[in-house]
């Protein structure tokens, strides 16, 4: 009895061995875990809850974009599963989200996750597991790293150049700068900081005041008034919208004037401007890649024009005035080209391969003269900014495109 | 409550060392991320225990383990990433850490009772997230970012998978805190700490040094949720401030009452509980809003809530406490 129980086990096993083997010989194609005929799965977490929930739009804006694609066919004919769940922007959170969509939702690659502290915590197992983190909703230098870590790609400028960029134009147009520094106390609030330090060089000095919050914190009025007192007459806002709305408001509200210099993740008119009280922002200088909504020169813009149409389509509760929108549809516009050009190899290793090869590719939305460049030894794919200048209720670009590229 | 049966424990124990074998065999089944949430559910198990011994065996009710586990996460993890600890050689550090800090604060603890407790301890649980993030301990503790861990390594070069070497790691530690802990209770102190709680002047009064056995309680209470904390570090693989606060407390007086107060069984049922809520509720709550198109966000804590009136209102004594008196009313009937 046992004898044969074991034959035909045995017998069982191969048979199935053989089967299968017969199957991978046959299929031209190639998938990893979340390709298939008919599918490709993608995962992403995102914000929708928490202080960060300014963010949660991009998230829902990207699900209206792979709707969209889908009405469209789908990618060489496959349609987009696209899974995303809340982080709330707590790094614990992202960690338990990310391994369930790679260990249990068995995503092909993630996209677009948002935030750096959250980014930070699942980066050494992404590259563990070799799976893409792709195009990072997050300016953090150290997404640019092939060597170490080839699986996670960035998107946004980097926080880094962006920083240099704002002490230089201090160091050029404000004589006896005195500088105060509100700051997220994390790798992207330093991050944007040693950038900014890195530029004064020498005039490191004249910065007189460096407050800190967490994301934790209920508001940061303590250090505004922190901020005014040391005597600072310039202002770099390095937070979150929750928070440099609040920042911003507040120095208005105690008759604090500085000239504030505004990062780039909060520059949106409807989380960040608008809330503030456009009086208090009148000047407030930021850097910028991507074409501002509520900016009437690009009205009639062919690109405007398609995004509105799709805003109407699919995002009818959207808030058109909200930059947030225009940012997940040129990141997921991308990503949309990625996966084309991965053809029927749909494995996660030419995900990447086809991410780190992009030349002057034009997106829908970004600033024109600035376009996405990859290479396997530049993960950095958007490395220009323009400045702008927050006029009336809405942002005026002034100066050239500045370029960064790196080979 | 009365004992668990020991034919039973043999049989589950057989079966929770065999079933994760059978992975290679069935993948789809006892999938690797499936062992990582019974692995997940095995150190809530722990965690559980050592709150029940403190509040179901020795009567002092605490909001603050949270800070217990925290502590033990935060030794093995410092101990792992800047000391190039072994992940095994963490746990007694962080038994010993846990049981200096329970056993400190057990003392000024024995002047407070009941109310007053419970808020010293919610004020320690408040704390520590806090602490962990203090800018003087940052270089140490990593701050609001954490630190990055990497998983326990298959030793001796056994055919398992992370996963299953995780399980089976997680698994040997919780059979030897719960023998342990039946030890205990079992003896001469078991019966002491029993009493304190029963009828504190008569313990007083027999001679019992009832501010020994209390102080030493939290400690050791203290210390078995830290190995938790400490066996958790290694099984996620990060520690962060924000994964340590007050509602991880909450988390383990919930899966302590729901699985049976004075219970070592209920320990068990209750950290499998608020696992398995915990784990469920983001689903349900996508499900809720993508398929049934209801706009409520349904967080984990609400589900918690709902499930715990209905259970407090249906079994009072806690899961195991029903299923008990479920079965004695069956035997006489």
């Amino acid at each position: 009895m046992i004898s044969t129980n074991r034959r035909g086990f045995v017998a069982g096993v191969s048979a199935a061995a053989l089967l299968t083997g017969i199957r991978v010989a046959y299929a031209q194609k190639k998938y990893d875990d979340g390709a298939s005929d008919t599918e490709i799965k993608i995962g992403h977490t995102n914000p929708y809850s928490g202080p960060a929930s300014s963010y949660g739009v991009i998230g829902k804006a990207i699900q209206a974009y792979w709707a969209s694609v889908n009405d469209r066919g789908g990618i060489n004919g496959r349609k987009i599963n696209f899974i995303t769940y809340d982080d709330g922007y707590s790094p614990p959170k992202t960690v338990e989200m990310v391994r369930k969509l790679v260990e249990q939702d068995k995503v092909l690659c993630t996209f677009n996750t948002l935030g750096t502290p959250t980014n930070t915590a699942i980066h050494k197992y992404m590259n563990q597991k070799k799976v893409p983190q792709l195009y990072v909703a997050t300016g953090a230098s150290k997404w640019g790293d092939p060597k170490h870590f080839p699986w996670t790609m960035g998107y946004q400028p980097d926080y880094n150049t962006e920083g240099q960029i704002y002490a230089k134009h201090i160091l050029a147009n404000i004589k006896d700068a005195k500088i105060g520094v509100l700051m997220q106390n994390d790798d992207y609030g330093k991050d944007y900081f040693d950038g900014f330090k890195k530029g004064l060089g020498k005039d490191a000095g004249k910065i007189v005041k460096h407050a800190t919050y967490e994301t934790t914190d209920p508001t940061v009025d303590s250090q505004v008034i922190e901020l005014k007192n040391s005597g600072a007459n310039v202002f770099f806002n390095i937070a979150i919208p929750k928070f440099a709305a609040q920042a911003m408001r507040k120095a208005g509200d105690i008759g604090w004037k500085p000239k504030i210099y505004l990062n780039n993740v909060s520059a949106q008119v409807t989380s960040t401007m608008q809330p503030a009280g456009f009086d208090n922002v009148q000047g407030v200088i930021t850097a910028s890649y991507l074409k501002d909504p509520t900016d009437k020169q690009w009205d009639n813009d062919a690109d405007m024009k398609e995004w509105r149409a799709w805003m109407a389509k699919y995002n009818p509760n959207g808030n058109v005035g909200d930059v947030n929108y225009i940012f997940a549809y040129s990141v997921s516009f991308l990503m949309e080209q990625t996966l084309k050009k991965c053809g029927n190899e749909l494995t996660r290793a030419n995900v990447m391969k086809q991410a780190a090869n992009f030349q002057k590719q034009v997106l829908p939305g970004l600033l024109p003269g600035i376009t996405v460049s990859t290479s396997p030894t530049d993960y950095y794919p958007i490395q220009a900014v323009q400045l702008q200048r927050f006029e009336g209720k809405t942002w005026k670009l002034f100066g050239d495109v500045m370029h960064a590229e790196s080979s | 409550m009365p004992s668990f049966p020991r034919k039973w424990l043999a049989v589950l124990i057989v079966l929770a060392v065999v079933i994760p074998l059978l992975h290679p065999v069935i993948p789809g089944l006892v999938s690797n991320y499936r062992l990582f949430l019974v692995s997940t559910m095995m150190i809530a198990a722990i965690a559980v225990l050592g709150l029940n011994l403190l509040t179901g065996f020795n009567g002092q009710i605490s909001l603050g383990h949270s800070a217990f586990y925290a502590a033990g996460a935060y030794t093995a993890a410092i101990l792992m990433d800047k000391f190039d600890c072994p992940y095994w050689a963490t746990l007694p550090v962080a038994a010993i850490v846990s049981f200096i800090i329970g056993y400190l604060f057990g003392l000024p603890a024995l002047r407070l009772e009941g109310h007053y407790l419970a808020l010293a301890t919610f004020a320690l649980a408040l704390a520590v997230p806090q602490i962990l993030k203090y800018k003087w301990l940052e270089d140490l503790t990593g701050g609001v970012q954490g630190i990055v861990l990497s998983k326990p390594e298959v030793p001796f070069g056994l055919p398992l998978t992370d996963d299953q070497w995780l399980y089976f790691y997680c698994l040997i530690v919780m059979i030897i805190l719960y023998w342990v802990s039946a030890n205990l209770l079992r003896s001469r102190s078991g019966r002491a700490m029993m009493a304190i709680r029963d009828y504190h002047i008569a313990a007083d009064t027999m001679g019992i040094d009832t501010s020994l056995y209390k102080t030493v309680t939290f400690g050791i209470s203290a210390a078995i949720t830290g190995i938790a904390g400490a066996l958790s570090a290694s099984a996620v693989a990060f520690v962060a401030p924000d994964s340590f606060g007050f509602f991880l407390s909450i988390k383990f007086l919930i899966g302590l009452v729901v699985g049976g107060v004075g219970s070592l069984a209920g320990s068990v049922v209750g950290g499998i509980f608020y696992v398995l809520v915990d784990n469920a509720a983001q689903a349900l709550s996508t499900y809720i809003k993508s398929d049934l198109g209801l706009q409520f966000d349904l967080s984990a804590y609400t589900i918690f809530g709902i499930l715990l009136i209905v259970l407090m209102y249906l079994m009072p004594t806690g899961i195991v406490g029903g299923i008990y008196s479920a079965v004695r009313r069956l035997r006489r009937g």
